[in-house]
């Protein structure tokens, strides 16, 4: 079955979107995203470290851009000219590279972000020729706008970014599903396999994750767990499930050829 | 010549320099990275062409792990 997870024109095998932080070191970075199958890597953008040795190994050596699409973020911005100033460099290392997550952040303790800055950055980066993946609040009005700028997906939070609590308000995310014209992924909050499977019931288009991956006990394992899941997930969704209901009047087995 | 890069002061012996021998003097060559000069970015094809003047401000930033 082709199922394909298109984004700014371009068709992906796997709904699952990895970061690339958090990991004990760069094999293993390499080894847990292998085990997810991720096609799209998030990276982050910052200062160069002069002075370091010649040979010392960097991210771009163990996951050659070649290989994956990067999808540049803005972690850590506060503001929307931060955000867009990040990415212009990001498109300039990654040679002209379109495809970017914005992601403006409004507190340092919750890391809640800040739409009002988010809706700015996002006009500009539109205007400026960007394939731009929106991290937001998960505001079904707020998603709509975002889709009325250009944006070429919305990715509302599960829960908070790192906090592994899963999906607090499934309402508004099958809100936000039912009236997005463009591909909805679920960016953060997700905490283990069925998190993730979840979202995508609920008709998401992807998930993307990192701590849930990064921050278990066993990164590599969890990352097979996670790929699993969101192909169960999205299978789930195809199929469409049952209704549910309180009790059943039609058992499973034949009620005729009873002994008695 | 006196620059800041990544928000450090740092002097070096050449008077004139452009931004390709600037990366060459941090042993910067081959290594994938973007540069901003006085908040502009700079275009790799451009590194040869761009002269640095005394008191410029650089940034030059890279890709490292980030979700």
């Amino acid at each position: 079955m082709s199922d394909l997870l298109k984004i700014a024109n371009k068709t992906y095998q796997s709904r699952l979107l990895v970061g690339t932080g958090k990991y004990k070191d760069f094999a293993e970075t390499r080894a847990a995203i292998d085990a997810s199958g991720a096609e799209i890597i998030t990276v982050a953008i910052r200062r160069t470290n002069i002075g370091q040795t010649a040979g010392e190994p960097s991210l771009l050596d163990f996951l050659p851009p070649e290989e994956f699409t990067y999808l540049p973020n803005t972690a850590g911005c506060y503001s929307a000219d931060e955000a867009v100033r990040t990415l212009r460099l990001a498109r300039e290392l990654l040679d002209g590279h379109q495809l970017v997550k914005l992601e403006v952040l409004g507190d340092p303790n919750t890391l809640y972000p800040n739409m009002t800055e988010t809706l700015a950055a996002t006009k500009t980066l539109v205007k400026d020729g960007f394939d731009v993946m929106v991290y937001c609040s998960d505001d079904p009005i707020i998603a709509k706008q975002l889709e009325e700028i250009g944006c070429c997906a919305v990715m509302p939070l599960a829960s908070l970014i790192g906090s592994g609590m899963g999906i607090l308000n499934p309402w508004n995310l099958q809100i936000i599903i039912e009236n997005a014209k463009i591909p909805v992924l679920v960016d953060a909050g997700v905490g283990t396999a069925s998190d993730a499977a979840i979202a995508m019931e609920l008709g998401c288009q992807g998930v993307l994750m990192n701590t849930a991956i990064a921050a278990a006990k066993n990164p590599v394992l969890m990352a097979g767990a996670m790929k699993k899941a969101v192909e169960a997930g999205r299978e789930a969704y195809l199929a469409g499930r049952m209704p549910k209901k309180l009790y059943s009047a039609s058992p499973s087995s034949p009620t005729a050829g009873l002994i008695s | 010549m006196q620059l800041t890069i990544n928000g450090k002061a740092r002097s070096f012996d050449l008077a004139q320099m452009n931004v390709a021998q600037l990366v060459e003097q941090l042993a910067l060559v081959g290594k994938r990275l973007a540069i901003e000069l006085n908040g502009e970015i700079v275009p790799r094809s451009q590194f040869a062409d761009t002269q640095l003047s005394d008191g410029d401000k650089l940034e030059i930033v890279g890709a490292v792990g980030g979700g």
